[in-house]
C-alpha cells in the first residue's frame, strides 16, 4: 500500500517536505514554520511507512486513522498528503487564500483529512471514541494522533488519557511532539510537563521515547504493534522546534515567523546542502 | 376526541421525558447494533441503567469528564456508530462546548447530544445544575438540531427521528412526568414543524419543552372562564424553528406570547422575534422565560410560578394582551 522506498529515498522526501511546507508558507506569508519543521519526519514516516491508507479510497472503513491534535502545524500535513497523492500539490498555491479549503488548520473538506482541529486538545478523545469503535468492530486497523507538547496541559487530553488506558485501547497511538517549545517561550517556563514519561506511566499507557528526527526510530516505534498488549501507545518523539534550518532550531520567533525572501533563499540552500550528504 | 372536549382532568399522565428517552433508545438499540450510548457517570439520572444490563456492549462509560464524552462521541460517530451522548443539559452544553462545536458541528460527527435534567430540573440544587443558556450557546453553532419536547409522543418521535438521521442533533429532557398533549389530528412529528396542542384565534402561545404544559393549562382556563380562544403551539423544533407557522400567524396579526425553561436571552422567543420582526410583522409580542438576573431556586414549578411560567402567570400575561 505504500510507496515503496529506499530508507535513504525517505530521508530525502524529509527534505523534499521540509522544501515544500517552506514554500507555502513564504508563498502564502502565513504559517506555522518552527512547529510543522519539528513535526514533518514524524509525517512522513506515518504517510509512507506506517499508515495503510488509500487516497483513491479515503473513506475506507478499515483504513488506519491519522488526526492531528496540533492542528496549526497543517502546512506539514498538507504537503505530505499532496505528496501521497491525496491532491495535486498546486492546489495548495491557495492556501490561507480567499475561500480556500486549504486553510490554517486541517479540515474534511481536504481529501486525506480526518477530522477538523485547531482547538488544542480535542485530538485524542476523538481518537479515542475511534478506537473504542474499531475494538467493538474487531477490526484491526489502528488509530493515531499527533499532540504538541504545547496543548499537553489541556484537561481535555488527561480525560482522555483515563479512557484510553480503562479500555486498553493498544489500537491507538498518540505521538508527543515534544519540542519542547511553545508560543510564549520553553515549556519549562510556560508550563511544566517534565517527567511526561512517568506521568503517561501512571495513566497507564506503554511509552517509549525516540528521536523524533531519526526516521527509522519512528519506524520502530509506530510499526512493530502495540508496545504493550492492553495498553495503549505513547509515543515521545524528541524533537527541535525549526529542525532543519539553522537560524529557526530552538528560536521561538519562528512559531509562526514568515521568512523575508533572503531568509527563505537561504533556508532552501540549507536544505539542499543536508541533501548531498544523505 | 377532538382537544376541544378535552378536561384537563382527562389528560393522560405520562412518564418523565427523559425515561421514554431511556425506553425508546433501548427499543432501537434492541434492533440496531450500532446504537451506542455514551455516559458520563450519568446513567443513574439519564434512567440508562436497564440499557446498561441489556446492551454492555453498546454503552461507554468515560467517566465525569465531559469534554472526553464529547470528544470520544464524535470518534464513535466518525466510524459509524449511531452515537448518543448523555449528560445533565447543564454540565454538556457548558463545560463540553468547545467540543460540540469543533468535534460535533464543525467536523460534522452525526451525535445525538441528550442534555437531561434541563432547564430547572434540578431547580433546588442551584445555578451550576441549571441548563437555562443552551438554546442560545447552540442557536448560535452551525450545523445542529435542537429539539425541546413537551410530552412523551414527541420525546419518542425525535428521539426516533434523530438516531434515523445523519446530522449533530441536540435534545433536552426534565424530569417530571408530562401528560400526553394531544388530539386527533397533531401525531405529526416534523422536524421544523410546531405542533398545535390548543386551538384559538384570539392569539398565540408558542411555547416548548415542559412550559408547554402550563402554557396549555392557561390556554384552557382562558376559554373555560373568559371565552378566550388561545391557540398553543408546542414548539419542539427550535432550530430549524417553524417559520411557516410564524408567517401564518404575522399575517393574522394577533397577540403572541412565548414561552421557555430558559433565559430569555437567546432562546426560542428571541428567535421567534427576530424572524416576525423581519418579516415586518406588527403582532403584539412578549417573551416569557427566565430573566437575567441571579436565578432563584426551588422546584421546577416553584420557580416556574416565581417568574410567571406556570397556568396563573401566563394566564394573567395572556390577559394583559388580550384586552
Amino acid at each position: 500500500m505504500h510507496i515503496k522506498m529506499t530508507d535513504k529515498e525517505l530521508k530525502l522526501k524529509s527534505v523534499l517536505l521540509r522544501k515544500n511546507l517552506l514554500k507555502y508558507i513564504y508563498q502564502a506569508k502565513a504559517g506555522h514554520t518552527g512547529g510543522s519543521l519539528s513535526c514533518v519526519d514524524i509525517l512522513n514516516v506515518l504517510y509512507n511507512r506506517v499508515l495503510h491508507i488509500d487516497p483513491k479510497d479515503s473513506k475506507n472503513p478499515d483504513r488506519d486513522r491519522y488526526i492531528q491534535s496540533k492542528g496549526h502545524c497543517v502546512e506539514a500535513l498538507f504537503v505530505t498528503l499532496a505528496d501521497r497523492g491525496f491532491f495535486p500539490e498546486t492546489d495548495l498555491a491557495t492556501l490561507c487564500q480567499y475561500q480556500s479549503h486549504y486553510i490554517g488548520h486541517p479540515t474534511k473538506k481536504v481529501n486525506g483529512v480526518e477530522q477538523n482541529t485547531g482547538a488544542l486538545g480535542h485530538g485524542l478523545p476523538i481518537g479515542v471514541g475511534e478506537a473504542i469503535a474499531a475494538k467493538l468492530d474487531q477490526k484491526n486497523h489502528r488509530v493515531f494522533t499527533l499532540i504538541g507538547d504545547g496543548e499537553l496541559p489541556e484537561g481535555s487530553n488527561w480525560e482522555a488519557f483515563l479512557a484510553a488506558a480503562h479500555y486498553k485501547l493498544d489500537n491507538l497511538y498518540a505521538i508527543l511532539d515534544y519540542n519542547k517549545q511553545q508560543i510564549t517561550g520553553d515549556n519549562h517556563e510556560v508550563m511544566n510537563i517534565d517527567s511526561v514519561r512517568v506521568k503517561m506511566e501512571a495513566f497507564g499507557w506503554a511509552v517509549v521515547e525516540v528521536d523524533g528526527h531519526k526516521l527509522s526510530e519512528l519506524e520502530q516505534a509506530l510499526n512493530n504493534g502495540p508496545l504493550e498488549p492492553g495498553k495503549p501507545n505513547f509515543i515521545i518523539a524528541h524533537t527541535t522546534k525549526g529542525k532543519g534550518v539553522s537560524y529557526m532550531e530552538g528560536n521561538i520567533k519562528w512559531h509562526h515567523g514568515v521568512p523575508s525572501s533572503e531568509q527563505y533563499e537561504l533556508a532552501l540552500s540549507e536544505l539542499s546542502a543536508a541533501e548531498v550528504l544523505i | 376526541m377532538e382537544l376541544d372536549k378535552i378536561e384537563e382532568k382527562d389528560l393522560q399522565m405520562g412518564l418523565a421525558n427523559q425515561q421514554v428517552f431511556a425506553e425508546t433508545l433501548e427499543a432501537l438499540a434492541a434492533e440496531d447494533s450500532s446504537i451506542i450510548a455514551v455516559t458520563s457517570d450519568s446513567r443513574g439520572s439519564g434512567k440508562l441503567v436497564p440499557f446498561g444490563q441489556k446492551f454492555p456492549s453498546q454503552m461507554v462509560e468515560v467517566g465525569i469528564a465531559e469534554q472526553n464524552l464529547v470528544g470520544v462521541a464524535a470518534g464513535l460517530a466518525s466510524a459509524g456508530k449511531k452515537t448518543f451522548a448523555i449528560s445533565p443539559a447543564c454540565f454538556l452544553t457548558a463545560r463540553a462546548l468547545e467540543q460540540i462545536k469543533n468535534d460535533v458541528a464543525y467536523s460534522d460527527n452525526p451525535v445525538k447530544l441528550v442534555g437531561i435534567s434541563a432547564g430547572v430540573s434540578y431547580g433546588a440544587l442551584g445555578t451550576t445544575h441549571h441548563s437555562l443558556h443552551d438554546f442560545a450557546v447552540l442557536r448560535a453553532i452551525n450545523n445542529i438540531i435542537i429539539l425541546a419536547p413537551a410530552d412523551n409522543y414527541e420525546t419518542e418521535m425525535a428521539v426516533r427521528l434523530a438516531a434515523s438521521l445523519d446530522q449533530p442533533v441536540y435534545m433536552r429532557f426534565g424530569k417530571k412526568n408530562m401528560p400526553f398533549l394531544q388530539e386527533e389530528n397533531n401525531q405529526n412529528f416534523e422536524i421544523g414543524k410546531g405542533r398545535t396542542v390548543h386551538q384559538g384565534d384570539d392569539m398565540t402561545i408558542i411555547a416548548t419543552g415542559e412550559t408547554v404544559y402550563p402554557a396549555w393549562q392557561a390556554a384552557r382556563a382562558l376559554r373555560e372562564d373568559h371565552d378566550r380562544q388561545v391557540k398553543v403551539i408546542s414548539m419542539h423544533s427550535i432550530k430549524p424553528l417553524d417559520t411557516r407557522i410564524l408567517d401564518e400567524l404575522a399575517l393574522a396579526g394577533k397577540p403572541i406570547i412565548t414561552v421557555e425553561e430558559h433565559m430569555v436571552n437567546g432562546g426560542m422567543g428571541e428567535a421567534c422575534a427576530s424572524y416576525l420582526f423581519q418579516k415586518g410583522a406588527k403582532n403584539p409580542f412578549c417573551i416569557m422565560g427566565i430573566p437575567d438576573e441571579y436565578t432563584i431556586t426551588g422546584s421546577q414549578l416553584e420557580i416556574f410560578a416565581h417568574y410567571g411560567l406556570s397556568k396563573e402567570g401566563i394566564m394573567a400575561k395572556a390577559k394583559s394582551m388580550l384586552k
